[in-house]
C-alpha cells in the first residue's frame, strides 16, 4: 500500500487534536508523506468531530472522502461517517461503547484507559494503536511523547508513554489477526523529507506576514480565522511585533489603517460575518490611499451560518466591500506554501499601491496541514515604499503612475495629511468638480492599469494543449490537482487563480482555446464565474458548485469532471 | 514657538459664525505652541462632525478619518511611533454616539493619546439633532416632542472606568481650557477632555452665556487622585464643575505591550530580519 487514509471520530475535548498533532509530526519525521484536514462542529465538547490523516509514499496535500481506517471513540461516529465508509473501511472501536455496527474490530479501550486511571489516555492508545501498525519507532513516538507533554510533568508523560505501550501492544495483536497496513516510506520513493516543513494553513498565513514585515496585527476572535492572531500573539515579543485583540472589527481594521498611517505595516484577520462590519474601513484605505491588509478566512454564511465549516462564500463581498469605486487586491491562496508567499507578498503590494489588499482562505485550507519543500525565502522580498518628506510635500500629489509618494508623520520636514473626504493634492477637503474626476481617476483607472501590469497570472495544471478547462481559485487547488491526476485525461486542463482581482488582461486567450469551460467552485452562485463574466463578457455555462459547508474531495471533483466530460 | 506657527494661509473655514471651535481653534495652537510641540511631531486624528475638521485649519500631521473612529487609528499611530504626539479628536456625537465602545475600551487599554471631545450638546454637521449629551426635553427635528433618552455622562463614565485622565473644561475660559489641555497632553496614558462649546446655530438652550451661568470651576482643595470624590463631582447637576476631576497615573498601552521596555525605537522604524523568520521555521516546522 502507498496511500492510506486514517480517520478518528469522536466527541469534542476526546483529544483527537492531540493525535493529530503528534502523529503527524511523527509520521513525517519517520519519513512518510501526510496529510491532516478537520471537520468540527461549533462547540467545545460532545458532538462528533473527525480528522482525516492521510498517510501516503508520495506527495499528498489535498483531502480524500475514502476512509481506510477508522477510529471511533463514539457510536455516533459511525452513523455521522456511514458516507465515507465502505466494505474495505476497517473500523475500530470498543465494543462496550459501539454497539451499532456488526463487523467492528474491537479495541478494549475502557478496559485498557479503566487499568491506566483516566479514560482520557483513549487517543494516546490509538496513537499507539496507528503506530504499531504502521511499524513505526517506537523510539521515535517515545520522545515526541516526552517532549509534547514535558512541561506537564513526569507523572503526566509516564502516564502517556504506558498509554501508547498499551497501543502498541494491542497492534501487535491485531497484526497477528491478520490485519497489515504497512505503508512504503515517502523517503525510499522521493526525496529526503527532512528538510520538508510541516505546518497548517493558518500558520502559514501568519509567518508569510511576519515575512512580509507585518509589525501590527489586530483582530477580533473569529473561526477560522482566530488562529493567525494566536500565533502572532505567542510569537508578538520575538518579533517585535504589536498584536491587540480589540474590542469590535470595526476597531480592527481602523487600527490596522492607523498602523499604516504612521509607517508600520498592519494587518487584520477575520471572516465573513467579521468582515461585514470592517467595510467602512476598507472604504476609509480606498479614499486615503492608506495601505491595509485584510486575511479573511472563509466560512458559510450569511449571519453567523456554519460557524466551523468551510466555504468561498466571500469573494463578492470582498469585492464590492467599501461604497463608491477605487482599486483593491484580492489574493486567494491555493496551497499552504502560498498561503505564506502570498501574505508575504500582499504587504509589499499594499504599500506600494497604497490599497486594501485582501488574503482570502477558508476553514479547510486553514486548518489542513501536509509536508512540503522547503520555502524560497528570496521570493517576493520585502519591498518598502515610504519616503522623507520634505517642506512642499503633498500627499496626494498627482504622478503618471496615479501612486503618490507616501510619508509618515515625523520623518522629514513635511506634513502628511489624508483624509476620508475628498480633497486636493495636500490632503485638504475640496468641492471641486476638476480635482474630484482627477481623483477618482487616480484611485481607480490609474491604479487598476499599475496593478494589471503586475498581475500573478493563473497556473495552468492538466494537459497544458486543453480542450476542457477547469476554472478555480482558492483552496481548491490541491484538489483539483489530485483528481486530475485520476482523470488521466491529457486533454483536460485546470487553470488555478491564485490572484482573482484585477484579473489578467489576457483573460479571453485562456477560454477561448477550450471547447468546454467548467468552473468550480465552494459556494452556491459561482462567484468566481460571474466575475470573469462580468469582466470579459465570457459566460462560463458548466459549473461545479459545492455549498454544503464542506470542502470538495478528490472524488467529488473526479466524478463530477468526468460526468461533464461524457456529456 | 508662537501660535503663528500653527496658521495655514488662505483657508476656507466652514464654520458658521460665532461657532466654539473658533476659540478651540486658537486655543490649540496656543497650546501646542507653549508645549514647543512641533507640528511635524503632531498627529491629529479626527471623526467626523464640524469639530473634526479643525485639524484642515491649522498646521500638523492630520487623518480625518470615518465617524466614531478617531480613537482606535489614534491608538495605533501611537503604539507604533510613541515619540509623537497623538491627538484625538472629535464632537460629542463622534466620540460618545457612533465612537462609545471605542471610547470605553480606549480608558481599558489605556493608550497615550489625549482624546478632546468639543461638546456642544448637538449635532452641527446634520443640522440640529440630539447628540448622546443633549438634555432631556430638548426640542429638535427629529425629537419632535423633546429628548427623551438621559443624557449620557462622559465624565461619570471615564471615572467609573478608572481613567487615567479625566478633565472639562469650557472654551469660554480660554487660559484655563489651556492649562487643562496641557496637563493632559502631558499626562502619560489616555487623557479624555471634554469641552464644552456654544453651537449658535442649533442649540439655543446651552449658549455661551448658560455655560458661563451653569458651570463652575473645582477648586485647589479637589484631590485629583481620589476617585470617590471625583465621581461625586462628576455627577453634580445643579452646577457643572469644570477642572481636572480624576488622575489615575497607570501604564500606558505602549509601556504594557512590552516593545519599547529595552528600545525607544519606534517599531515603524525597526526592519524585520528575513533569516530569522528561516530560522523559526526550521527550528519549529520540520
Amino acid at each position: 500500500m502507498d496511500d492510506i487514509s486514517i480517520v478518528i471520530c469522536g466527541e469534542a475535548g476526546q483529544g483527537i487534536e492531540t493525535i493529530e498533532k503528534i502523529l503527524t509530526k511523527v509520521l513525517k519525521t519517520s519519513g512518510y508523506h501526510v496529510f491532516s484536514a478537520r471537520e468540527y462542529m461549533s462547540r467545545i465538547r460532545g458532538g462528533v468531530n473527525s480528522t482525516e490523516i492521510r498517510i501516503s509514499s508520495k506527495s499528498i496535500k489535498a483531502y480524500v472522502n475514502r476512509i481506510d481506517l477508522l477510529f471511533a471513540l463514539n457510536s455516533k461516529s459511525i452513523d455521522h461517517l456511514k458516507d465515507r465508509t465502505s466494505d474495505s473501511t476497517l473500523i475500530f472501536g470498543d465494543k462496550e461503547i459501539i454497539n451499532n455496527i456488526s463487523d467492528l474490530i474491537d479495541i478494549p479501550l475502557l478496559k485498557i484507559t479503566n487499568n491506566l486511571g483516566n479514560l482520557r489516555y483513549s487517543n494516546m492508545v490509538i496513537l499507539g494503536i496507528i503506530c504499531g501498525l504502521l511499524d513505526l519507532s517506537k523510539n521515535d513516538i517515545d520522545n515526541h511523547i516526552s517532549k509534547y507533554f514535558g512541561e506537564k510533568g513526569e507523572k503526566i508523560v509516564n502516564n502517556n508513554l504506558e498509554s501508547i505501550s498499551e497501543g502498541y501492544r494491542l497492534a501487535n495483536k491485531l497484526i497477528e489477526t491478520g490485519i497489515n497496513i504497512k505503508i512504503k516510506k515517502g523517503i525510499e520513493f522521493s526525496r529526503d523529507l527532512s528538510k520538508d516543513n510541516l505546518m497548517s494553513g493558518i500558520t502559514a498565513i501568519a509567518l508569510g506576514a511576519l515575512a512580509g514585515g507585518c509589525n501590527f496585527i489586530s483582530g477580533y476572535p473569529m473561526t477560522p480565522a482566530t488562529g493567525v492572531l494566536s500565533f502572532m500573539s505567542k510569537y508578538s515579543k520575538e518579533f517585535e511585533l504589536i498584536a491587540e485583540q480589540t474590542e469590535d472589527e470595526i476597531s480592527a481594521i481602523t487600527m490596522a489603517i492607523g498602523s499604516w498611517y504612521a509607517g508600520g505595516r498592519g494587518m487584520t484577520t477575520t471572516s465573513g460575518g467579521g468582515f461585514a462590519l470592517m467595510e467602512e474601513g476598507i472604504s476609509l484605505s480606498g479614499m486615503a490611499e492608506n495601505p491595509v491588509v485584510i486575511h479573511i478566512g472563509q466560512r458559510p454564511g450569511p449571519a453567523t451560518g456554519l460557524a466551523t465549516r468551510t466555504e468561498q462564500g466571500d469573494l463578492e463581498t470582498s469585492l464590492y466591500s467599501g461604497h463608491s469605486e477605487f482599486a483593491r487586491l484580492i489574493l486567494s491562496p491555493g496551497s499552504i506554501e502560498d498561503c505564506f508567499y502570498l501574505t508575504k507578498y500582499a504587504f509589499s503590494m499594499a504599500d506600494k499601491f497604497q490599497i486594501p489588499v485582501f488574503i482570502l482562505t477558508d476553514q479547510y485550507l486553514l486548518d489542513c496541514q501536509y509536508n512540503f519543500s522547503p520555502l524560497d525565502y528570496n521570493k517576493y522580498p520585502i519591498k518598502k515604499y515610504i519616503e522623507k518628506t520634505n517642506k512642499d510635500y503633498h500627499r496626494y500629489k498627482f504622478t503618471k503612475t496615479g501612486i503618490s509618494p507616501r510619508g509618515i508623520p515625523g520623518f522629514g520636514e513635511g506634513l502628511v495629511i489624508q483624509t476620508g473626504n475628498e480633497h486636493d493634492e495636500t490632503g485638504y477637503i475640496t468641492e471641486d468638480a476638476v480635482l474630484r474626476k482627477k481623483m477618482v481617476e487616480k484611485r481607480t483607472y490609474d491604479k487598476l492599469n499599475q496593478l494589471k501590469n503586475e498581475v500573478i497570472y493563473p497556473e495552468l495544471l492538466g494537459g497544458k494543449a486543453y480542450r476542457f478547462l477547469l476554472i478555480g481559485w482558492g483552496s481548491t487547488r490541491n484538489i483539483v490537482e489530485e483528481a486530475l491526476k485520476q482523470i488521466k485525461e491529457p486533454r483536460l486542463g485546470f487553470l488555478h487563480f491564485k490572484q482573482v482581482y484585477p484579473l489578467p488582461r489576457e483573460i479571453m486567450g485562456y477560454l477561448v482555446n477550450a471547447q468546454k469551460v467548467i468552473a468550480i467552485e465552494n459556494n452556491a452562485t459561482g462567484q468566481f464565474a460571474n466575475l470573469i463574466k462580468k469582466e470579459t463578457g465570457f459566460e462560463i455555462k458548466n459549473k461545479i458548485l459545492k455549498y454544503d459547508g464542506r470542502p470538495f474531495s478528490v472524488e467529488d471533483v473526479v466524478s463530477k469532471v468526468k460526468k461533464i466530460l461524457e456529456e | 514657538m508662537e501660535a503663528k506657527d500653527f496658521d495655514l494661509l488662505n483657508i476656507d473655514i466652514t464654520w458658521c459664525p460665532g461657532c466654539g471651535n473658533f476659540a478651540l481653534l486658537r486655543i490649540l495652537k496656543e497650546t501646542f505652541a507653549e508645549l514647543r510641540i512641533n507640528p511635524e511631531n503632531l498627529v491629529v486624528i479626527s471623526g467626523i462632525g464640524q469639530s473634526s475638521k479643525t485639524p484642515h485649519y491649522f498646521k500638523t500631521n492630520s487623518f480625518h478619518t470615518l465617524h466614531g473612529r478617531a480613537i482606535p487609528i489614534a491608538t495605533a499611530v501611537k503604539a507604533v511611533n510613541p515619540s509623537l504626539t497623538v491627538i484625538a479628536e472629535g464632537g460629542d456625537g463622534d466620540m460618545y454616539g457612533e465612537g462609545g465602545n471605542h471610547m470605553i475600551h480606549a480608558i481599558r487599554r489605556n493608550p497615550d493619546i489625549t482624546n478632546i471631545i468639543h461638546n456642544n450638546m448637538v449635532y452641527g454637521l446634520t443640522k440640529g439633532q440630539a447628540s448622546p449629551t443633549t438634555m432631556m426635553g430638548t426640542k429638535t427635528t427629529l425629537q419632535v416632542e423633546g429628548v427623551i433618552l438621559d443624557p449620557f455622562n462622559p465624565i461619570a463614565v471615564a471615572i467609573a472606568l478608572n481613567a487615567s485622565f479625566v478633565a472639562r473644561a469650557f472654551v469660554g475660559d480660554i487660559e484655563q481650557t489651556k492649562e487643562i489641555l496641557k496637563k493632559a497632553i502631558n499626562h502619560k496614558g489616555y487623557a479624555i477632555v471634554d469641552i464644552f462649546q456654544q453651537c449658535p446655530s442649533f442649540n439655543k438652550i446651552n449658549t455661551y452665556e448658560w455655560f458661563k451661568k451653569n458651570t463652575y470651576y473645582i477648586d485647589d482643595k479637589h484631590d485629583p487622585y481620589d476617585r470617590i470624590e471625583a465621581f461625586k463631582r462628576s455627577i453634580e447637576t445643579e452646577k457643572l464643575p469644570l477642572g481636572i476631576f480624576y488622575i489615575n497615573n497607570k501604564k500606558s498601552f505602549e509601556e504594557n505591550i512590552g516593545l519599547y521596555t529595552d528600545n525607544k525605537e519606534p517599531i515603524c522604524f525597526r526592519e524585520r530580519e528575513t533569516n530569522k523568520i528561516q530560522e523559526f521555521i526550521e527550528l519549529n516546522m520540520r
